[in-house]
Formats: C-alpha cells, structure tokens, sequence
C-alpha cells in the first residue's frame, strides 16, 4: 500500500506538483436484504480507490480513480484542475500522534452472513407477532474498511474501522392509511441489540393505534430522540460550518462566544469516542480527531474547521475534514452529543395541554436550512391531549427555525439515547411551533 | 490513457456457464467534472473516473449481487454472485421475458461539456458569480457545476450485449442575503442530457436570484393554513413525481396485497382531464435511454389516462410477478447497485386552461414556482417552492418567503381542477430512493391548480 502512495507522490512531484497528497480507501460491504418479510438479496461491495490533492503553482487540484493502478492518468487529471483551482492557504501535514480510538472490532471477522440472516429474521418476526398485517424490510450490513493517508511533506496515516449496521422498516396500510415504522443501529462491533429497534417500532405501532385531528395553530411540540436528530440537528450542525461562517453563510457569523441558547443547551461533535461509527483516530486529510465542544451551556463555543478554512480564517483545523472516495475533504461532523437535561419525557407529555410529538418529519432537509429552517409533514407523530398521547397525526406541517427554537425550549429531557449510529440525543419540547393542518 | 475494460468475449464469457435462471453484468466507466464556488472563492475543482462492475444472479427467485472496481474479478465476482442467490432463493424467479438485445448506441450530442476547455467553464461561471455578488445586500453565493460522461456495457445470460453512452451537464446557482441574524436564498437548479449549452445562457437566471435572495429579506411568511394553491410549471412536475410517480414504482406493490388493492387499474385516480406518462422513450431529457439497466427497451407508459389508473413502472421481476408487460424502468445508480424500479421522464401532458382561467377564480391562494425539493411517503407527499406569491381576489399579489405544501395523494390528484397548456420541463434534480442517488430524472407539467392544499410557512 505505502509503495502505491508512494508511486503517486513521487509521480506528481515530477510532473510540477509543489506538494501532493494521495489518499487511498478500500472497504468490503456485505449487506442481507430482506423484502416483504423474507430474505431476498444478498450483496457483496468491494470497492477501492485514490484521490489526489496536489498543490502547482501555489493552487489545489483534484482527481480520484477506481482504475486499479491508476498512478499517472490520476496525477496527470489532478494538475490539470491545479491551474483554476483555488489557491492553497495551508500545507499537507507531517506525521503526528494520532488520538487513540478504536475503530475496529477483529470479532467482525467472525460474523457470517448466517448470523446476520438470523438477525434479520428475529427483528421481522419480532415485530409481526405484535402486527402480523405489519409488511417488513431490513437490512443487515457489515462492513470493514481502511483508509491511508500520504503526502509529500512526510504525513503517512492509516486506520482500518469495522461497522454493522441494521434498520427495520414495517408498512401498514389499512384501507389508503398508510403507516411507516421503523428503527435503526449502528456501531462498530458485531453485537446489536435487537431488542433496542423491536421495542421502538412495537412502541411506535401502539401510539398509532388511531389517528387523531390536528389545527393550524403555534402548539407546543416534543420532538423524540428521533425527531431531534432527524429534524433539528441537520440545519443546527450546518451553522457551525468554519465554511460557511466565514462565506458569511451562517447565522451564527458574528455569534462566537455569545450566549445565544438556552444556557441548558451543550453539544459537541467528537470524533474520539469507541467503536461509534462517526470516530476516527485522525481526520481525512491527516488532523488528529478531537472533542469539539460547538454549544456549552448555550454559548457559540467553536466552530469546525479543515486545514483551507482554517488558514482562510486565520483558525486552527479543528479535525472535521471529511471525504468520500470521489469527493474533495470538506468540513462534516463526526459524532454528535446533545447533552441531557433534567425532564423525563413522560413529564413532559403531562405538561402538554394540546400538543404534538413529533418523530420524523418528512421533508425537513429542503427549503431555507442553511438559514437554520426547518419544517416537513408530520410522517411519524402523536397528539397529546390534557397530557396523554391520544393517537396518530397525519397531513400536517411543523415548521420553525433551530437557532428561534433553541430559546424556546419548555423541557429538556433526561432519556439520552443513541440515533443512527452517529447522534446522541435525549428529547426536546419546545414551547410553541406553527402547525398547519389538514382535514 | 489506459482503457482497462475487458474485451466482449471475456464479459460476456463471465455470464455463461452458471447454473442460475438469470445472471447479468454491467460494467460502468464515469467520467466527470466538478466546480464549486461559494462567496468570491471557487472552492473547488476536480475530476473524477470512476469504473466498475457488478454482477446480479437470480437462482430460485432469490438475488445475489456482487459489485467490484477491478475487472480482472468478472468471473470470481460473478460466481460469489451466484452462490449467494443459491443460498437466498427459496421459491420460483420470475421474470418477464424481453427479447435479448445487441446492440451500441451512441448518444446524440448536442454540445459536448467535454471539448469545452475548462479555462471557459471557469470563466462563464465567474462571471455569474461576479452578476451575484454585485448585487446590493447579497452577502454570499454558491455555484456548483458538473459534467459526466458514462459509459455503460451490459450483458446476460439470454445473450444480451448493450452499449451505451450518456453525458448529463448539472448546474445548480444560489445567491445569500443577510440582514439582522435573518438569511435567505434564492437558488436554481438545472440540467441537461447530452448537452452543455445551457450553461452559457444563465445570465439572466443569476441576475435574477441575486435579486430575488434580498427582496425576500423584506418579505413576510405566508399565514400557514389551507389554500387553493396554483404550481408552475417546475413545481408541478416535482408535485407530480413526488405525489403520484413513486405510487407507480411496482416494487412497492408487488409484494403488497393491500397495495395491490389500492393500485388496481381502472381504480380512479383524478378528474377526467388528468393524464400522467412516464418513460424513457420520450426523447432528450435527463431521464431518458434507449435500454434500461436489464436490457429492456425503453417506452412510454400511460400512468393516468383520463383520470384512471391505467399503468405503472416495473423492472423484470415486478412485471413477471404481476403479469403486467415490463415498462424499461429498472436502473441503477451506477455499479455499486442493483438497477430497482425508478421513473425516468414523467409529466402531466397538458390540458386547456389559460393562466388567467387558472388564477382568475381564486379569491386568496398561493402562487408556487420552483422548487427546493420533494419527498413521499405514498400516501402523503412534501415538496418545497423556490418562490412563492399569495394570491388575491384573482391576481398575483405579494412576494411570500418559499412555501411548504404537503398533502394526502389520493385527494390531492383529485384536487387537481385546472390543467394549463403550457408543459415544461424540471430537469435540474436527481430522485433518491434506496440509497441510490442522485439519479437523473426528469419531471414535468403545465400550470395546474389544486384545491385544498396544505401550505407552512417555509
């Protein structure tokens, strides 16, 4: 591997290149597909690749193949870009000491596909002895991965990660009422806990027993664990971008270090915890990972940074750059952990006189998100009423802006929970959000 | 410039010889381009080739699907393949059947991205960065520009042998305005197949959102509620795609007998004057082919006609299954997946009103053109205005900040009770399902008016 990486670097600094990285990933996916409640696919994705990054003439150019051995089209393609692309403010880095967290657990070696049809099976038969009309697909995958990192100025970094991953998704259509349950989980070690995604579809199943009536109206809502990640956290996370507040993108340009939430509110990006499947002991363009503090006790506390925009902005790379095979590293999140608070999520059903929770929101990443808006149709969400959950909403829209509503929160709950695999999240009430109704 | 792709009779020796019903490969070489600009920097520029191959077995109506970069493991991966349906399947594979073609097609090409110097590319995007940000109040903006090129070979185990070429041009322009804490965009998205030309004629596009991102500054938030709403004719093809195109995908009925009984053709769908088509067969949109990823020829299929279901989408498997004939909708992102059922090209052929028929009998409603974007849920469906206006008492009144408008598909298509004559086509987005995206697509429409729609306020 080191020799490929070295051919690559040795081949760009002959060709003119000043400084040149080569990052190269080869990962092994094995996902089990089951349709309809039965197993239907098996899948086997071997995939592997380069990306070059060189700097010519004191500016960046990119290329990546899939070409086995590509070597000289992909650092020819790269110095070709070099001459229009943006002008390098920082420099590849040298060796350094990686955090140390663990990405990879060797007992993935000894998960059969076997296993994981087990697995698959367990969480559809789970699930339809409570609903036998409940029509399931599930997705078991394990995957393993390496990545290495080289460039002209000495830097060498390589890391291998183990995931398995499982999501359930049940249909239930009675008559053109059409419900969509579903749980999920990720980490790096084979060990699920089944039970964790079972137990949120099945709970799902019995809020939903009925539908009820919704109005257009500012109503109080609890978002879920789920909802929070799924609906709050994308246009949230997006305003700590180092890009896009010092593009002058984000809200929160002029905000750093003023107290502009809830002082409840602490949330941090961490790329250093064990086998979560956002860690990762350096970043992909060779930082060493660390714990992001971005809202402490509600004040702007950091923004994220990869090495362009730190120098752009006269910052430190905080360790955020992230990049797939065929993309240029860009500035993303590792793991995100919203602190809990001191509400339980049945008090705050009981202080909710007339009311929504809301789980997923269907359409919530389309519209003003970089302005921090959020809003979708109520896909999966329940009407409380004089404290009790009494049935289903349909055909209805919660909208509303994170940075308005992270000073409006009624309760911030204690139930902290993992979502996805990279979000950590207990539930949040807010005090009022527009609703608007359907009949 | 090294061409790593096997010869004919090595791919198609990787598809004989398996005791399987059906084994297919498809080897697939991309090249593309990318710019990015966001505030007066370009942000980045790249190239990227991107080549493989996968493989797909049926044994006993169970799939195994192996994918790969290195074509030196056709024949490897196309057995893994093999041994993986063998231990999934459990019952019967059904496919329809389709006449094994041979053929090459080469596209037509209109205006090649790739004989374009990138020294031009950069200089037409600068100077619409330049017309955005002298724009007074526009505190930022984001280009971002790509062109591919992909080169496609499929072969079966019938004795399929495919070539194809496509070049699909994406360009999507936004500008920023902020003021007090409050930002908006205004932001465009567009596409071509085959075709760069477009690229060069945005002059007007940029000068507008530059504009149009202040002014919003400015603009109060529609009263969420319930309002008779009109789409342009963007939007109504996303509305169309999102509300009524993935009801049509077979994989969700196939297998689903309450679905099947919700989807039964001759059931009524909309008012007489509705009619919606999919497919592939309609010529020189982002959507279209000549052969899908199964080797079907493309048509054009009749989804709605006169307000009754009369056809839906399918892929080999959904088709045998149903016993309905396959329509060319089986595609596939690129090699790392399975093709599934996905529309290509789909509108609502148009109808007879006239814009002022269409708006003249609204007393208070919203006016909604372009789009941010669409998901569905089957029953229930979003999708997100570019811009968005109220109208009163039969005219179109103030500038509103982007809607939301959401609804229940089986009232809302019967909502529909106006169609405009004026079809036009969305072919800036990409569909996204089962992870595979973002496939090019196209959507379209006339004018059209739907009562009760529900509306948010962003």
């Amino acid at each position: 591997m080191k020799e490929l990486l070295d051919d690559i670097l040795s081949e760009a600094k002959k060709r003119g290149a000043e400084s040149a990285e080569v990052y190269h990933v080869s990962t092994e996916e094995t996902p089990v597909r089951f349709e309809a409640n039965r197993l239907k696919e098996l899948n086997a994705r071997q995939t592997a690749g380069v990306a070059v990054r060189v700097i010519a003439g004191g500016r960046i150019g990119f290329a990546s193949s899939t070409r086995p051995g590509d070597v000289e089209d992909v650092v020819a393609a790269a110095l070709d870009t070099a001459p229009f692309g943006p002008e390098a403010k920082f420099s590849f880095p040298p060796n350094a000491e990686p955090a140390t967290v663990k990405t990879y657990d060797p007992a993935i070696e000894n998960l059969t596909t076997d296993q994981m049809i087990e697995t698959g099976k367990t969480l559809v038969e789970t699930v339809r002895e409570v609903e036998p009309e409940l029509q399931c697909d599930a997705s078991i995958r394990r995957a393993r991965g390496t990545v290495a990192l080289a460039n002209s100025n000495g830097g060498y970094f390589t890391h291998r990660a183990s995931s398995v991953s499982a999501w359930l998704h049940g249909t239930l259509i009675r008559g053109t009422d059409m419900l969509f349950v579903g749980g999920a989980d990720a980490s790096c070690s084979p060990i699920l806990n089944t039970d964790e995604i079972t137990g949120d579809v099945i709970l799902q199943l019995e809020r939903c027993k009925q539908n009820a009536d919704t109005k257009t109206a500012e109503l109080p809502v609890i978002f879920t664990s789920l909802g929070v990640a799924e609906a709050l956290l994308g246009p949230l996370i997006m305003a700590f971008s180092g890009r896009l507040v010092f593009q002058g993108q984000s809200p929160l340009v002029d905000s750093l270090g003023e107290a502009k939430y809830d002082s409840r509110v602490s949330i941090s990006d961490d790329a250093t915890l064990p086998m979560r499947v956002g860690s990762r002991p350096f970043d992909d363009e060779g930082v060493p990972s660390r714990k992001i503090p971005l809202i402490a006790a509600g004040v702007v506390s950091n923004f994220t940074y990869d090495l362009q925009t730190a120098a752009l902005a006269g910052a430190r790379s905080t360790g955020s750059a992230q990049r797939a095979l065929t993309t240029q590293p860009a500035i993303g999140s590792a793991n995100i952990i919203v602190e809990p608070g001191e509400s339980t999520f049945d008090e705050m059903v009981r202080s909710v006189k007339d009311g929504i929770i809301v789980e997923e929101l269907m359409g919530a990443g389309q519209g003003n998100v970089m302005g921090g808006d959020f809003s979708g149709n109520v896909l999966l969400g329940y009407k409380v009423e004089n404290g009790e959950i009494v049935g289903r909403v349909k055909n209805t829209i919660v909208a509303g802006n994170v940075h308005e509503s992270l000073n409006c929160i009624a309760m911030l709950g204690k139930e902290t929970r993992w979502v996805g695999g990279t979000i950590q999240t207990p539930p949040i009430m807010i005090e009022h959000l527009a609703v608007s109704a359907g009949s | 410039m090294t061409d790593s792709k096997p010869g004919r009779d090595l791919i198609e020796a990787a598809v004989q010889g398996h005791n399987t019903d059906y084994i297919e490969i498809r080897l697939d070489d991309t090249r593309s381009n990318r710019i990015v600009y966001r505030g007066k920097e370009l942000e980045e520029i790249g190239r990227v080739t991107n080549f493989g191959g996968c493989v797909r077995a049926l044994v006993n109506g169970g799939w195994g699907f192996a994918s790969f970069n290195d074509p030196a493991q056709m024949r490897p991966m196309a057995e893994a393949a093999v041994s993986q349906a063998r231990h999934v399947g459990a019952g019967r594979s059904n496919l329809a059947p389709v006449e094994p073609v041979v053929a090459s097609v080469a596209p037509v090409v209109r205006q090649d991205p790739r004989v374009i110097p990138l020294a031009r590319k950069k200089e037409i995007l600068d100077s619409y960065n330049e017309t955005m940000l002298a724009v007074d109040g526009v505190t930022s903006t984001n280009i971002i520009y790509s062109d591919a090129h992909k080169s496609v070979t499929f072969a079966n185990s019938e004795g399929a042998y495919i070539e194809q070429e496509r070049i699909d041009v994406v360009s999507r322009l936004a500008a920023t305005a902020r003021k007090n804490g409050d930002m908006q965009q205004a932001s465009m998205s567009l596409g071509a197949l085959n075709d760069y030309s477009y690229v060069e004629k945005q002059a007007e596009n940029a000068e507008f959102l530059a504009s149009r991102a202040v002014e919003l500054l400015n603009a109060p938030y529609c009263e969420p509620g319930v309002y008779p709403v009109v789409l342009d004719p963007i939007l109504a093809g996303v509305f169309c795609h999102e509300a009524f195109g993935h009801l049509s995908e077979s994989d969700f009925v196939y297998e689903n007998d309450r679905m099947k009984e919700i989807m039964v053709l001759g059931a009524e769908f909309g008012q007489k004057h509705l009619n919606i088509v999919d497919g592939a067969a309609v010529p020189d949109l982002r959507g279209s082919y000549a052969y899908d990823d199964e080797g079907t020829p493309a048509r054009k299929t009749d989804l709605i006609r006169d307000g009754i279901l009369v056809g839906r989408l399918h892929s080999r498997e959904t088709a045998g299954i149903m016993g309905e004939p396959p329509s060319g909708n089986a595609r596939a992102m690129d090699y790392r997946f399975p093709p599934i059922v996905r529309m290509t090209n789909t509108y609502i052929e148009p109808g007879d009103a006239t814009f002022e028929e269409i708006i003249g009998d609204i007393k208070l409603g919203v006016y909604a053109k372009n789009w941010y974007g669409g998901t569905t849920s089957m029953e229930m469906f979003t999708f997100s205005a570019g811009e968005a206006y109220m109208i009163r008492d039969g005219k179109i009144a103030e500038l509103v900040r982007p809607v939301k408008l959401t609804g229940n598909l089986f009232t809302t298509l019967k909502n529909i009770d106006a169609i405009g004559t004026d079809l036009d086509f969305n072919q800036g987005g990409g569909c996204g399902k089962g992870g595979q995206m973002p496939l090019p697509v196209s959507n379209g429409s006339p004018h059209i008016r739907i009562q009760d729609c529900v509306v948010g306020e962003r």
